[in-house]
């Protein structure tokens, strides 16, 4: 399932024109990532929540040298799928 | 941001094409097409933001923590979400 199946699905159930549901969806995702640029959580009740989480800086090996290397403090993205979500995919 | 708060905002950008309701209705429906096409065990690939795929996890024997007895995990399908490069970036700079 791409952005183009989620707009055609949407736009056949909504009633409003493909364009505007395109923009809708544009704007949706748009204002995920910005959410989640700031460090804000994101939480879709549901469905599940995106979550920022700071990796502290450690020390590595490089698996194929065995080199010690220096991984830098850094931030990831999380999802965890709602329970709601969970059930849904195991029924 | 809860999903409340979502659309909210997104009602508000889009306050000239549509009404909230509408924009209600595109979000509920939204998730709830990403959460049936995911129980039909599609992958979801969104550019920019990540995908998101099904993998099945088979049954194992496992082992209650607290008595140490064994148990049978059953067969269950659980959810990954891999960001995509738009998004890492955006969020580790």
């Amino acid at each position: 399932m791409t952005k183009a199946d989620i707009i055609e699905n949407i736009y056949e159930k909504v009633g409003i024109s493909k364009k505007e549901t395109a923009l809708a969806i544009e704007t949706i995702f748009d204002t995920i990532k910005t959410t989640l640029e700031s460090e804000e959580n994101v939480k879709i009740s549901g469905f599940g929540n995106f979550t920022i989480r700071r990796k502290k800086a450690r020390r590595g090996r490089n698996p194929q040298t065995g080199d010690e290397i220096e991984i830098s403090a850094r931030k990831v993205i999380t999802f965890k799928p709602s329970n709601v979500l969970k059930d849904l995919i195991n029924s | 941001m809860t999903k409340s708060q979502l659309i909210d905002k997104i009602a508000d950008k889009l306050a000239d094409t549509m009404s909230k309701k509408d924009a209600e209705l595109i979000i509920n429906t939204l998730f709830r097409d990403m959460g049936n096409a995911l129980k039909k065990g599609d992958k979801i690939e969104l550019r920019g933001l990540g995908s998101f795929k099904v993998i099945t996890r088979d049954e194992r024997l496992g082992r209650n923590p607290k008595t140490g007895e064994k148990v049978q995990v059953e067969r269950k399908r659980a959810i990954f979400f891999k960001p995509g490069k738009e998004l890492k970036e955006r969020v580790d700079s």
